[in-house]
Parts: C-alpha cells; sequence; structure tokens
C-alpha cells in the first residue's frame, strides 16, 4: 500500500517541522532504526525512517541513501542545526509523541511494510 | 580525458561538517547524469569513507575522479593508520568510541557497505602512516 505524508502525520499525532510542502509525498516502505548503518545498507530509497537519533547526521545519511522524509519519536525535539540542514536539503521532518515500537506498530496496523519486503 | 576531477578536504572531528563532501559528491554525480542507484552506490560509500576520516582517521582528504565509464573516488587521511586492514574489514570490527555509537555510528559495516557498494576497494594503511581507500566503480556493472 502507499500512504502519504500527510495521512502518516494525522496517525502518527504529528508534528510536521520541516516540509509543510510536501504534505503530498507518498511512500510505500519504512525503516525503523537508530543505527547509521541500517540507513546506508538497505533498500531505504525512497523510505520512510523512524529513527530515535537527534543530530545532524540523521540528515545527511538520509540524504546520501535517498530516504523520503524522517520521523523523530518519543516527542524529542530536533536541534537547531538539524532543522537547518533539513530544510537545506529539503527532506520533510516530523516529530511524533510516540515511542518507536508503537510508532512502528500504528503504520503497520494500516498495511505498511518494512523494507525487508524489497530485499 | 577525464570527464571532471575534485579534491575536496576532511577534517578531523568536525561533526559540523562531517559529510558535506559526499553530499557535494553526490551533487556532482546527480548533474551529470548517472543513473540514480549508481549515483545512490557512489555516494553511500563516499560518506562511509568520509565518516570514517572524520571519526578514526585524522585530516585528510577526497578525490573524484569522473570518466564516462568509471567512477574513482579516493578516499586518504593522515590518522594513525589501521594495524590490521583484514580485521579492520570485518563485519562488526568497531573501535568507535562512545560518543560515536551515540550519534549512530560504530556497527563496524563501514568498510564492509564500501566493499558491497563499489565494483572495487583497495585499502592502503599502515599503522602511524595513515590510511588510503581506493574505491573504483564501474559504469553499467550489475550491483
Ligand atoms: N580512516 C581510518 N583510519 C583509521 N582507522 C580506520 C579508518 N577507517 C576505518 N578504520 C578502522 O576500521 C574499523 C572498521 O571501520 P568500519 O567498518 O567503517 O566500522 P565503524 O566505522 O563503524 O567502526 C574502525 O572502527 C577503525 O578501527
Ligand atoms: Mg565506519
Amino acid at each position: 500500500m502507499t500512504m502519504k505524508l500527510a495521512e502518516l502525520v494525522e496517525l502518527l499525532d504529528a508534528e510536521i517541522v520541516v516540509g509543510h510542502e510536501k504534505r503530498d509525498l507518498s511512500f510505500e516502505f519504512c525503516t525503523a532504526s537508530d543505527l547509521m548503518s541500517d540507513i546506508l545498507r538497505g533498500p531505504t530509497s525512497g523510505s520512510i525512517l523512524i529513527t530515535g537519533l537527534n543530530n545532524t547526521q540523521v540528515i545527511r545519511a538520509s540524504v546520501i541513501a535517498n530516504v523520503a522524509a524522517i520521523v523523530l519519536v518519543r516527542k524529542k525535539r530536533p536541534n537547531e542545526d538539524l532543522v537547518e540542514r533539513a530544510k537545506e536539503h529539503e527532506i520533510p521532518l516530523i516529530r511524533t509523541p510516540f515511542t518507536m515500537f508503537t510508532a512502528c506498530g500504528k503504520l503497520f496496523e494500516v498495511g505498511l511494510r518494512g523494507i525487508d519486503e524489497l530485499l | 580525458m577525464p570527464l571532471l576531477e575534485r579534491r575536496f578536504t576532511i577534517k578531523a572531528n568536525d561533526f559540523v561538517k562531517a559529510g558535506e563532501v559526499s553530499i557535494e559528491v553526490q551533487g556532482i554525480l546527480k548533474k551529470i547524469g548517472f543513473d540514480p542507484t549508481l549515483v545512490r552506490r557512489v555516494s553511500i560509500c563516499a560518506y562511509e569513507a568520509e565518516m570514517n576520516v572524520v571519526m578514526h582517521g585524522g585530516d585528510g582528504e577526497m578525490m573524484l575522479h569522473v570518466e564516462p565509464e568509471e567512477i574513482d573516488l579516493v578516499c586518504s587521511d593522515q590518522g594513525g593508520g589501521i594495524e590490521d586492514i583484514e580485521l579492520a574489514l570485518l563485519p562488526g570490527y568497531s573501535t568507535a568510541r562512545p560518543e560515536h555509537q551515540e550519534m549512530g555510528f560504530g556497527a563496524g559495516m563501514g568498510l564492509p557497505n564500501i566493499k558491497k557498494n563499489a565494483s572495487s576497494l583497495d585499502v592502503y594503511s599502515r599503522k602511524g602512516e595513515g590510511t588510503r581507500l581506493i574505491m573504483k566503480f564501474e559504469v553499467g556493472d550489475e550491483h
């Protein structure tokens, strides 16, 4: 199934920090990790990254891997540099109050799948 | 005749700038119009190598050499070098420090990931004498 960013935002009670103009962006797969190597090794191109990593490098690694958007879990407030870099590279950055497990569960429940299906 | 040749400097431990070189490389290759899958492979290798220089190496540089049929990256630094290259190439081997792990690095998958994505990888290093990675990508190879 495919989902639009706007639908994900609603489902995850989330706030768009960067990327309001990309609400119509659609995607099919998600990946969840706090490890850079998971972002850089899997078929993460075009997928949504759900992560607890709150540092500038998560933006750079995501740009390198062509990740479509980043969802920051557990109410984390992204630091200023991270927000600036997300704007610079036009990659949507979203905050959800849910933990990683719950955020993943909610997306899985409505039919989204992991990048495992692409392996 | 190369289509393009560029040299970028990389600074040890500079996490504010770290990764910018690789994003620039990605932009250059995209603009030339290479296949997106190839651009992603090269960019991922550049980023893994650049982050290794920043975290484990010393001040260094990245050379990008582009020809119609081949892209080469040479990433070198004047850091402490690698004592056992074979060991460093093993998946999971890492000497990353806790502050790197906090940022999400240090899974020990960087060099294996370069090996996976590049058409060829050569590592030259000696303890105390820095490190040089030569990564080649043949345009149109199966990967
Ligand atoms: N440029 C370098 N200079 C010195 N040591 C390096 C360099 N690159 C890699 N290494 C060594 O090889 C190990 C494995 O690297 P890598 O596979 O990228 O994993 P990681 O970066 O997660 O530790 C590093 O932990 C480090 O000990
Ligand atoms: Mg590494």
